[in-house]
């Protein structure tokens, strides 16, 4: 990989019961995710994913960048912006900003449609 | 904010990795590598036993950052509060069998644009002492 290169995009469509699995998978039952009535008493437009989905999404791009070695990942930093919705495709973009040593850091994001749910991510491969 | 709570320490969290809670999780999140569900496929690829994919990292730490968003002391508004960012680097893979001890403190406390930020990390380590992750955690309260 150099620089100014564009990683393979991952694509996925969280479906209805998704937040479901995620809470169930990864112990986070905040009803925001998983109780539509809840999530719109509070003010939400529906029950939204958990942040964290969407980073898992952005590392399995990475991973995936990496030849699927977990071992080559070695940190990814993400900031939560716009909320994720289910039943809506996310697509994870990367570009490489750096490739030096055998260390490359890449620029990457998560969105749904116009709406990018996370921004501003960078990730180091050991390559 | 009564910012003088930086530093503040929370006890060690530890948690044992499941096979099935790594294929669990992996099934959740879409993730189909072999390393993550088949044993054969891990050991043959050098790993100890099925690895977790890196963002189980979430599984295995928030128990330890838990305790410090309730804490009293800091008194975070929960109803108003934010993941605002995250960061994760690791180390040493995570296998099923591992035993990982979390233990987290308060990294910073700040106000910026009328918000306040909780920015917590922890750091997890193996059973035979090794770095698994440390992380970033930071919360805003708005």
């Amino acid at each position: 990989m150099n620089e100014g290169d564009t990683i393979q995009e991952l694509r996925v469509t969280p479906d209805k019961y998704l937040p479901h699995r995620y809470a169930g998978a990864s112990g986070d039952f905040n009803p925001i995710h998983i109780d539509k009535e809840f999530a719109t008493a509070v003010g939400l437009p529906s029950n939204i994913l958990h942040g964290l989905y969407g980073m898992a999404q952005v590392a399995r791009a990475m991973q995936q960048a990496a030849g699927g070695d977990p071992r080559k990942l070695k940190r990814l930093s993400v900031q939560f912006r716009g909320m994720g919705f289910p039943e809506q495709e996310i697509v994870v973009t990367g570009t490489v900003k750096s490739a030096d040593g055998g260390r490359t850091l890449i620029e990457t994001e998560a969105a749904q449609g116009e709406n990018r749910i996370i921004r501003n991510a960078e990730a180091e491969l050991e390559l | 904010m009564d910012t003088s709570k930086k530093g503040r320490k929370y006890p060690p969290f530890t948690y044992e990795v499941g096979l099935e809670k790594i294929r669990e999780y992996a099934n959740a999140v879409g993730e189909a590598e072999r390393v993550h569900h088949d044993r054969e496929a891990a050991t043959g690829a050098g790993f100890r036993d099925v690895v977790a994919p890196p963002m189980f990292a979430v599984v295995y730490s928030a128990g330890a950052v838990a305790p410090g968003i309730l804490d009293p002391e800091l008194g975070i508004n929960l109803a108003r509060m934010l993941h605002g960012s995250q960061e994760f680097e690791w180390g040493e893979p995570v296998c099923a069998g591992d035993r990982i001890e979390t233990t987290a403190e308060v990294k910073d406390l700040y106000e910026k644009d009328g918000r306040q930020f909780y920015v917590f990390e922890s750091v997890s380590r193996n059973q035979d002492g090794q770095e698994v992750v440390r992380a970033t955690w930071t919360n805003i309260v708005r």
